[in-house]
């Protein structure tokens, strides 16, 4: 029995260390689409911060140098896109699309002449990396039945960024629903006349949106390579971005219904890893083709049985043109 | 001052022509995915081809596949560029390597992991189950749980062949012994998914292994690294992986790419590469398990004196080591 529930904490354990990034991305995305913009760029933006971190952090030796830089270059290609398609008017699908494309390209190229490890940049170690925190009594209390083994492995022992993310899903639902900042984020993503009509620039607001999704996806971004891995690797975003955004649609652009899915992501990653193999009293092994598929096909059966439609605001996809 | 222009023009193309011209020997290499610098499987050939490179002053093509579409229209480029040889690494290599070997029979074309059976085609597999064999040993034998892991990069019958012989070394030097299995990914982003890799060697870690062996190419990074941060053990592959992170790595399974590579250009130069089926164990010296002064502190003598005597039996034919690729 005891050792059952440590079984299942260890699970929950790993499913936050993969849910964290896929929080941050899909809480990143979660601004840019509630103000009008499509962000199919999430992937580039972490891949680009992931890169940047990195470096950063192996130059300097600080973990908090290279978070620092990480979000200012996951902001400045948000920048990019907005200026793209804000400014521009351009099909944003395209811009996001340019976005991972340039710097799925870029970061090895400048990884390679920088650190001429073949575009992976130094191994990280020591304070280049946030380290696992150990929170405040939680040896003391590693004996106590039940509770004390949810503290000290389920809740204790994540690096920083993990109580970020744990964090950014009540802020990002306060500043979204409980500001004026975020009642003009989702004015322009739903009715973005009617905003400019009040004397308040969409475009302005649309800019401010997409500072808010840099900083998320950079930290999100920062998580791989400094604080869960440990130095950027080609393409080691792995299609998370994309993920991040499957999570949003599944979680009808709403945070806390967003996070579970992002949960539901993790977990069933988490469960598979430790399903590979393992014997199952009366069906025996199981594939790992069949295992590694189970995500997948828990995704699509969710979708359609239980989520129901999932309804985009209205606004989104196009860029915004003042009537003369 | 145009004419000047044209004239320097003319020069430097005529240079060109004849540099090219001297060296009329050009071999090629194709990498898979993962990319050169691994640190593991294509890192070991891309050292192969420095090193010949070094010895012949003769300089290479190469390429890096990062997609599935490029292994044909690399081959087909580098034939018809006029390279004498050319080394495709990797499996996922054989379908373009037949038909670009079909192509140009004029080119020599060697291929390491799988076998091609054509005139004009040097296959080189190895036999991976054995030095995985003694690793796995080595792993049994350091670990104090019982409990050892393995993590595989795509799954295919190569990696299975990894673990097969991993997994029987291990039971050859503890029966009691517990040995959980992770594949990464089922496609070729599989090789390149750090992340990945150290959940799952987390994962294992979770459920008691104290030490883990990676045949997953840059996936490996974030194993060895998993394993740093849990303070377990690992066991690298491939290339000699002990450098990574001295302390926790036990050794390392080193499969001679570097040696097979470097030997196929050399050979190729010197006009005694023949085409055939090429298969490197431990008699050849193609496969074993690494010592250096990385891991020296980790490897007791009576592990190493257990190891090294399986070493001779599988070598006088003692002991056999399932291949996968065989059994199925």
């Amino acid at each position: 029995m005891a050792d059952a529930f440590l079984y299942v904490l260890l699970i929950l354990d790993a499913t936050f260390r993969v849910a964290t990034p896929l929080v941050l991305a899909a809480l990143a995305g979660m601004f840019s689409e509630r103000s009008g913009v499509i962000d199919i760029g999430l992937e580039g933006k972490m891949l680009g911060s992931a890169f940047a971190a990195a470096a950063c952090a192996s130059v300097t030796g600080s973990a908090w140098a290279g978070l620092l830089v990480g979000v200012a270059a996951a902001i400045a290609l948000s920048m990019l896109h907005g200026f793209a398609c804000i400014t521009h008017r351009g099909n944003q699908v395209v811009s996001g699309m340019a976005i991972n494309i340039v710097v799925a390209g870029l970061a090895p190229t400048l990884g390679f002449a920088w650190f001429h490890q073949g575009g992976q940049t130094p191994p990280l170690s020591g304070d280049a990396r946030f380290a696992s925190l150990t929170l405040p009594f939680a040896d003391a209390t590693a004996d106590w039945p039940i509770i004390g083994p949810l503290y000290s492995e389920l809740i204790s022992g994540h690096n920083i960024i993990v109580y970020m993310a744990a964090a950014a899903v009540p802020i990002a639902a306060w500043i979204l629903f409980r500001t004026r900042f975020g009642l003009r984020i989702r004015a322009v993503g739903e009715n973005p006349h009617a905003v400019d009509t009040a004397g308040i620039s969409v475009v302005a607001i649309r800019y401010r949106a997409l500072i808010v999704t840099g900083i998320l996806c950079g930290i999100a971004g920062s998580y791989l390579s400094i604080a869960h891995g440990a130095g950027f690797a080609r393409d080691m975003t792995a299609g998370k971005g994309y993920l991040a955004l499957a999570a949003l649609v599944f979680g009808k652009w709403k945070p806390v219904p967003t996070l579970f899915a992002c949960l539901l992501f993790a977990f069933t990653d988490a469960l598979q890893a430790r399903l590979q193999g393992a014997d199952i009293p009366g069906i025996g092994v199981i594939p790992v083709q069949f295992i590694q598929a189970l995500p997948y096909i828990l995704t699509v059966l969710l979708l359609a049985g239980f989520v129901g439609r999932a309804i985009p605001p209205k606004a989104i996809g196009q860029p915004y043109v003042k009537e003369r | 001052m145009k004419r000047i222009v044209l004239a320097a023009l003319a020069a430097a193309g005529m240079t060109m022509g004849a540099s090219a011209f001297a060296a009329d020997f050009t071999p090629a290499i194709v990498f898979d995915m993962g990319g050169k610098f691994d640190k593991s499987f294509n890192e070991a050939a891309y050292h192969g081809a420095e090193a010949f490179k070094k010895d012949s002053g003769v300089d290479y093509l190469e390429f890096e596949v990062t997609q599935a579409s490029q292994r044909e229209q690399a081959m087909m480029r580098m034939a018809k560029k006029g390279a004498n040889i050319i080394v495709a690494m990797g499996f996922a290599q054989a379908g373009a390597v037949e038909k670009a070997a079909k192509e140009y029979p004029d080119t020599k074309f060697t291929i390491i992991d799988m076998v091609v059976d054509l005139p004009n085609v040097q296959s080189i597999v190895f036999k991976e189950h054995e030095g995985s064999f003694l690793v796995g040993m080595a792993a049994a034998l350091a670990s104090k749980t019982g409990k050892v892991g393995f993590v595989g990069g795509m799954d295919i019958p190569l990696i299975r062949k990894f673990a097969q012989g991993y997994v029987e070394g291990a039971k050859y030097a503890n029966p009691d012994v517990e040995v959980f299995q992770n594949m990464t990914g089922t496609t070729p982003a599989a090789w390149n998914d750090p992340t990945k890799g150290g959940e799952l060697a987390r994962s294992q870690f979770d459920r008691g292994a104290d030490v883990v062996y990676a045949a997953a190419g840059g996936t490996g990074i974030g194993v060895y690294q998993a394993a740093k941060d849990a303070g377990k053990l690992a066991i690298g592959v491939d290339s000699n992986q002990n450098y990574l992170h001295p302390g926790t790595m036990l050794t390392s399974m080193i499969k001679r790419v570097d040696v097979a590579v470097e030997e196929a250009f050399t050979s190729a130069k010197n006009g005694t590469w023949k085409p055939g089926i090429q298969v490197l164990g431990l008699a050849e010296g193609g496969v074993g398990w690494a010592l250096d002064e990385y891991n020296e502190k980790l490897v007791t003598d009576d592990m190493k004196a257990k190891v090294e005597a399986a070493k001779a039996d599988i070598i006088a034919g003692k002991i056999k080591v399932t291949d996968y690729m065989m059994q199925n």
